[in-house]
């Protein structure tokens, strides 16, 4: 069976006065129904642009897809018309924004949006609609649900909101949920409440889900399978597991050095990657890590390292993938 | 009215309750703008209840009480037919807001989704529109209200077009200001994500949120609109005689008469003045309590 969303050599660029910015450059992945996929990277790697790709959503003229295919239930969406296009849209892919402070609309009620994405995709009428985001908002945990359809956003906090971008994301039962660093505007604890929720209705509905973040912390958890991109472009792929304790790329090893983590000795102090992220506009024929990474050889400097399997499934896109598992070897 | 305290400490209060509160607020804090709206107000009825409130016929002629100064009779005189100054002020009201209000709406309502519209679809669309407003905009509001009298001729509704169509740049161009602000805000790609389609988007959407500018824009107009009126109509260019209009009251025998009669231009231009300066002092009123940066303050 094939995966049900396969993203094949994704190119998005945006066209910017300083040069054209390769924000997503030959992205591949897959994601199986059902499954928890996640996508690491710093601000800027272009995660969230291959997810806003993946819905046609890139703001144009400036931004463009201007290669790949993105095979959804092995159909290309980058075929498709606008209709068709709108009909995917919030039925068979949903997404959840990162902001739940402003995703929400002002001017309309929680109930009017809830209600607004089912009459839009499912042939309901105005009381079916109710009585099913009333249930809604109860499988996402929130109380007395028919008051809380006449309340405005205001009304409610922002995890009470991130809830309701869930709910409305699960209205019309879709198959793949897009969330796009859905707990980052939150604080700690709600935090964890949410992502609890996301994982556990996923599972019991069976939708797959692409989590995208910068916290390695959520990865570990929640995830089945980790992309960690850098530059715009996937350069390590593997089973959460092996990532977070075995690293085959020298950015994943700074990115989990980087933060602290409960099962180090105390008073061990964090290293930094050091330097900035590539300016996209200005990459050469080389690896984009190269400057900041402490492997990097002459070859970085030469040819661009392809992603390929280095132990059973995991990928890696270093010419040193070798030298990066024995250090991460010595230090544990 | 009823108060009642929910868990989340949010107070919920009746309606009518509300709009009272409101009113009441509203007259504390702007007491100016209080005024203006009571003028609006006291306008409008005359204006719908002109044929209960008159004893005249605003277009009857009557040779026998030409020119006659404020009397018992004729409150505010009559003029060089023999027409009751009052009962034509009285039915110009309904000529004034009735262009007033038709064309402010009309164009306010226009530039408000063109506007939007602009903002939401951005790119090329947006700067063509754009230059095409300049364009409108370059010419001064009456200058284009007589080239459109012009090409259409005179009469009630061609009046409202020629006011109508410098409008809607106008509005539009404010509107677009505020609605590329909102473009921006997650909720909208939220909504293209939900797969709603971009007439829906841009009405229930964007639209609901620029209210507060264009409210006080289609305030401002409706003074806007008056004024135009009654200058299009001072003109010559506007309604036609026998229909009772406060620029054409203005015009004609008022100048001839103007210092053997002068009850004949007073009293409309009085009308023209209470009326546009109660519609902007109601517009300013109106955009203080609307705009919030300006409430913080107080």
């Amino acid at each position: 069976m094939t995966a049900l969303l396969q993203i094949q050599d994704l190119k998005t660029q945006f066209s910017t006065s300083s040069g054209t910015v390769k924000a997503v450059d030959g992205v591949t992945y897959d994601v199986e129904e059902g499954e928890t996929v996640a996508v690491v990277g710093e601000s800027g790697c272009g995660k969230s642009v291959t997810a806003l790709s993946i819905m046609r959503l890139v703001a144009e003229p400036a931004g463009k897809i201007v290669g790949g295919k993105i095979l959804f239930q092995d159909i290309n969406l980058l075929d498709l018309d606008i209709e068709e296009m709108r009909n995917i849209r919030g039925k068979d892919i949903a997404m959840v924004f990162q902001e739940p402070m402003t995703s929400l609309n002002p001017v309309l009620t929680i109930g009017m949006q809830l209600m607004e994405t089912l009459q839009q995709h499912l042939d309901v009428d105005e009381t079916a609609a109710q009585a099913r985001a009333v249930e809604l908002l109860g499988l996402v945990g929130i109380s007395d649900a028919e008051r809380r359809l006449a309340q405005y956003p205001h009304n409610l906090s922002g995890g009470m909101r991130q809830r309701v971008m869930i709910a409305m994301a699960l209205s019309c039962e879709p198959k793949l949920i897009i969330a796009d660093e859905p707990t980052t505007a939150l604080d700690v604890t709600i935090q964890a409440q949410i992502l609890e929720l996301m994982k556990d209705l996923t599972r019991r509905l069976g939708v797959a889900l692409i989590i995208i973040t910068h916290n390695l912390g959520v990865v570990a958890r929640y995830a089945n399978r980790v992309n960690v991109m850098y530059a715009g472009k996937i350069i390590e792929r593997g089973n959460a597991r092996e990532i977070y304790h075995n690293p085959k790329h020298p950015y994943t090893l700074g990115l989990l050095r980087s933060v602290p983590r409960l099962d180090q000795p105390r008073g061990e102090r964090l290293v930094p990657i050091v330097g900035h992220p590539p300016d996209l506009t200005r990459l050469d024929g080389g690896c984009a890590f190269r400057p900041r990474c402490t492997f990097a050889v002459d070859r970085c400097a030469r040819e661009i390292p392809p992603l390929v399997d280095v132990d059973g499934g995991h990928l890696s896109a270093c010419w040193e993938h070798e030298n990066v598992g024995l250090n991460v070897r010595k230090a544990s | 009215m009823v108060t009642t305290t929910v868990d989340d400490g949010s107070i919920e209060v009746t309606s009518s309750g509300r709009i009272k509160k409101f009113l009441i607020d509203f007259y504390r804090g702007h007491p100016l703008g209080a005024i203006g709206a009571g003028i609006v107000v006291v306008m409008l009825l005359a204006a719908i209840f002109a044929d209960f409130i008159t004893v005249y016929d605003p277009e009857q002629i009557d040779f026998e009480s030409m020119l006659v100064p404020p009397n018992w009779a004729h409150p505010l005189g009559t003029d060089n037919y023999g027409r009751d100054i009052l009962t034509r002020v009285i039915y110009g009201a309904r000529t004034a807001l009735t262009v007033g209000f038709v064309s402010a709406f009309v164009g306010s309502f226009i530039g408000l989704v063109l506007g939007v519209a602009s903002a939401y679809f951005g790119g090329r669309f947006d700067l063509i529109f754009q230059r095409v407003m300049d364009v409108f905009l370059a010419f001064p509001l009456i200058i284009l209200a007589l080239a459109v009298v012009a090409v259409l001729g005179t009469g009630t509704e061609n009046v409202i077009v020629a006011i109508t169509i410098p409008f809607i740049p106008q509005c539009a161009r404010v509107v677009r200001s505020s609605a590329l602000a909102i473009r921006e805000i997650p909720y909208v790609d939220a909504a293209r994500a939900c797969g709603f389609s971009d007439s829906r988007i841009i009405l229930r959407h964007m639209v609901p949120n620029v209210m507060a500018p264009f409210l006080i824009m289609l305030t401002a107009f409706v003074g806007q609109a008056i004024l135009l009126e009654a200058s299009l109509s001072y003109l010559g260019l506007g309604v036609q005689e026998p229909v009772p209009a406060w620029g054409l009251m203005l015009q004609g025998g008022a100048e001839e008469y103007a210092e053997s009669a002068p009850w004949i231009a007073i009293f409309p231009g009085l009308a023209i003045t209470l009326g546009v300066f109660a519609f902007n002092l109601f517009g300013d009123a109106l955009r203080d309590v609307l705009d919030p940066k300006l409430r913080s303050q107080q």
